[in-house]
């Protein structure tokens, strides 16, 4: 058996190791992805609309924004919190770095996986959103661009996700929340268009650095085109770049993590 | 036939060190030998076995296992190793059984085969109760015997074994060393990184004594015993009789032959003033010299209550090599 099919195989395994634990832990898993999305779309979309603070519509523009943060943010978590731990004290990634693959496919697989996992979250986001807000008017046949937006958000949330969790030192968890989470969450376009900041113009340019920005500008502007939104060649490029050089950062970090 | 490890002035830096922890280290081990590395903490076992295991990138040298590269084809090497760490790295989202069962499939051992195997290396490691149990709940050596298991399941070439009875209990590393000379029956080469010298001296075929990143020497544990000079010893026990004890090994000193006379202090239980125990280290055979002992501790009038040839062990030569300073 050559190498590269032993490797695949390995490849195939650890992955399928990946998604049995979550088979088992899915409750917590769903409580983990979607009480954040749904209390924020709740809210933002449906209690502020109805006493009359925000505009009708609002909603409207909200959900592809709060698929858009799942699809980003679950894959980023769901790489690097695990990673965190994974180099500390438990060390139980090591037996998946003494199978019989290349580490940098090890790396490739947590961000895979992240991946996967980010945009199971936010598939799920959109039977949610639909319940919740009763109604939407979505140009449907934005639709395959939204979804091609949300599996490249996912993979750019991967790779960011496996920078980040191989770059921060276990002890330094708590503080990644704070100063890494809770600004991508605010500054990602995802609860207003990136398009119509031009009176925040320092802000706009902060939003452009987050890819999350990126990932719910194509997904708002495929589905509810009549809205502001940035050109969509404009999202996939950008969100190709972030996948590529997070990516490359990350499974750099991950292979300085990973030997000694 | 290639060696099952073969390793050539293999060097270890690791960044920010100011020296080596490996330091030009070279030495082989046969197909189906039990070799012992034995050295004192900070010696370099640990980073030689992740060197081995592909978990360490050597800064120089060379590194093979079987014949493969370690540093080059890594993916070929790490099919043909297996290795049980000092510390616990088990898959604590997984079961114990399913921890086998991954295992197996990331080495693509096939459906059938390693639910058979799985089941069998449980009871043999006597965990087959435990089959089900979170990893959390297992107690160290239940958690070491199942690393073994789990390095045996995808038959590796050779198992590496860092420090296995480091916090057993009596019972369990008996367990273990039985199962190690299991392994040397089913043929496969172990490398067992230990500083226990009884352990080394019971399990391992050969002997590599390693300190400061260097090997020092490496032969038969039979061998090297032989070897030390003075390896040869008569332990007596006295009763002085009023006689000083600096007296009485300053006496038998200069019996010819006897190199150096170590006074061990009294028995457990004693007093000085009613017992002491000495050790004669002795230049040649020890059994010619019981006579001479005898009669000059006679001629002294210090009583004799016991006298017998002692031999040195593995730790008089680990520590005559090692040196006595605390690491
Ligand atoms: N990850 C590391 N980074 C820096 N120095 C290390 C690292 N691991 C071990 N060392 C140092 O290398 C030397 C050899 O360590 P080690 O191989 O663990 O020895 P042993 O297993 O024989 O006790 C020690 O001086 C130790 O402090
Ligand atoms: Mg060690």
């Amino acid at each position: 058996m050559t190498t590269t099919a032993r490797s695949v195989r390995a490849f195939a395994a650890v992955l399928g190791r990946d998604v049995f634990v979550t088979g088992r832990e899915l409750p917590s898993f769903l409580a983990q992805v979607l009480v954040q999305p749904v209390a924020l779309l709740f809210i933002f979309g449906k209690v502020l609309g109805q006493l009359g603070y925000t505009q009708p519509g609002y909603a409207q523009i909200l959900l592809p924004g709060m698929i858009a943060l799942n699809a980003f943010l679950v894959a980023l978590q769901n790489t690097s919190f695990p990673l965190v731990l994974d180099f500390s004290y438990s060390r139980e990634i090591e037996d998946r770095l003494l199978a019989p693959l290349p580490i940098t496919w090890v790396a490739v697989e947590k961000m895979l996986f992240g991946a996967l996992r980010g945009l199971f979250a936010a598939l799920l986001m959109f039977p949610i959103g639909l319940l919740m807000l009763g109604s939407v008017a979505w140009e449907l046949s934005g639709l395959p661009f939204a979804v091609l937006c949300m599996v490249l958000g996912s993979l750019a949330g991967g790779a960011v996700g496996l920078t980040v969790g191989a770059a921060v030192p276990p002890r330094r968890i708590n503080i990644m929340f704070a100063v890494i989470l809770a600004p991508l969450i605010f500054t990602g376009a995802s609860q207003f268009p990136w398009a119509q900041l031009e009176d925040l113009r320092w802000f706009q340019v902060v939003c452009a650095f987050n890819p999350l920005t990126y990932v719910s500008e194509g997904m708002r502007g495929a589905l509810l085109p009549g809205i502001p939104h940035m050109p969509p060649w404009v999202c996939v490029l950008a969100l190709v770049l972030a996948c590529l050089i997070f990516g490359a950062l990350g499974i750099g970090f991950f292979l300085r993590r990973a030997l000694d | 036939m290639t060696a099952a490890v073969d390793v050539a002035d293999l060097v270890k830096r690791y960044p920010k060190s100011r020296h080596n922890a490996v330091d030009g280290l070279s030495f082989r081990v046969r197909r189906g030998e039990i070799f012992g590395l034995l050295g004192p903490n900070g010696a370099g076992k640990t980073t030689t076995v992740g060197i081995l295991t592909t978990r360490i990138v050597p800064t120089s040298g060379k590194a093979l296992i079987g014949g493969v590269d370690v540093g080059r084809d890594p993916v070929a090497a790490k099919t043909k190793v297996a290795v049980v760490p000092q510390r616990v790295n088990l898959d604590r989202s997984l079961n114990a059984r399913q921890n086998l069962l991954f295992h197996a499939t990331y080495h693509g051992i096939g459906r059938r085969e390693r639910h058979s195997l799985a089941d069998e290396l449980l009871d043999r490691m006597g965990l087959a109760d435990k089959a089900r149990a979170r990893v959390d709940d297992l107690s160290g050596g239940q958690s070491q015997r199942l690393m073994i298991a789990r390095a045996l399941i995808h038959h590796p070439e050779v198992l590496f074994l860092d420090e296995p009875s480091t916090g057993l209990d009596p019972q369990a590393r008996l367990f273990l060393h039985d199962r190690i000379g299991d392994l040397r029956s089913a043929g496969i080469t172990v490398v067992l990184t230990t500083h226990d010298m009884d352990e080394a001296q019971k399990l391992s075929d050969r002997v590599g004594i390693v300190d400061h990143g260097r090997m020092l020497t490496v032969d038969t544990p039979n061998e090297l015993i032989r070897s030390l000079p003075g390896s040869g010893t008569v332990d007596a026990t006295v009763h002085p009789n009023g006689t000083a004890a600096e007296k009485i090994t300053g006496m038998l000193s200069e019996i010819p032959g006897v190199q150096r006379v170590e006074d061990l202090g009294p028995p457990a239980g004693t007093e000085a003033t009613e017992r002491i125990r000495l050790r004669l280290y002795v230049d040649g055979e020890a059994g010619p010299l019981l006579g001479p002992v005898a009669a000059r501790l006679q001629e002294r009038a210090v009583a004799v209550t016991d006298l017998a040839l002692g031999s040195a062990s593995l730790e008089d030569v680990f520590i005559e090599l090692t040196g006595r300073d605390l690491r």
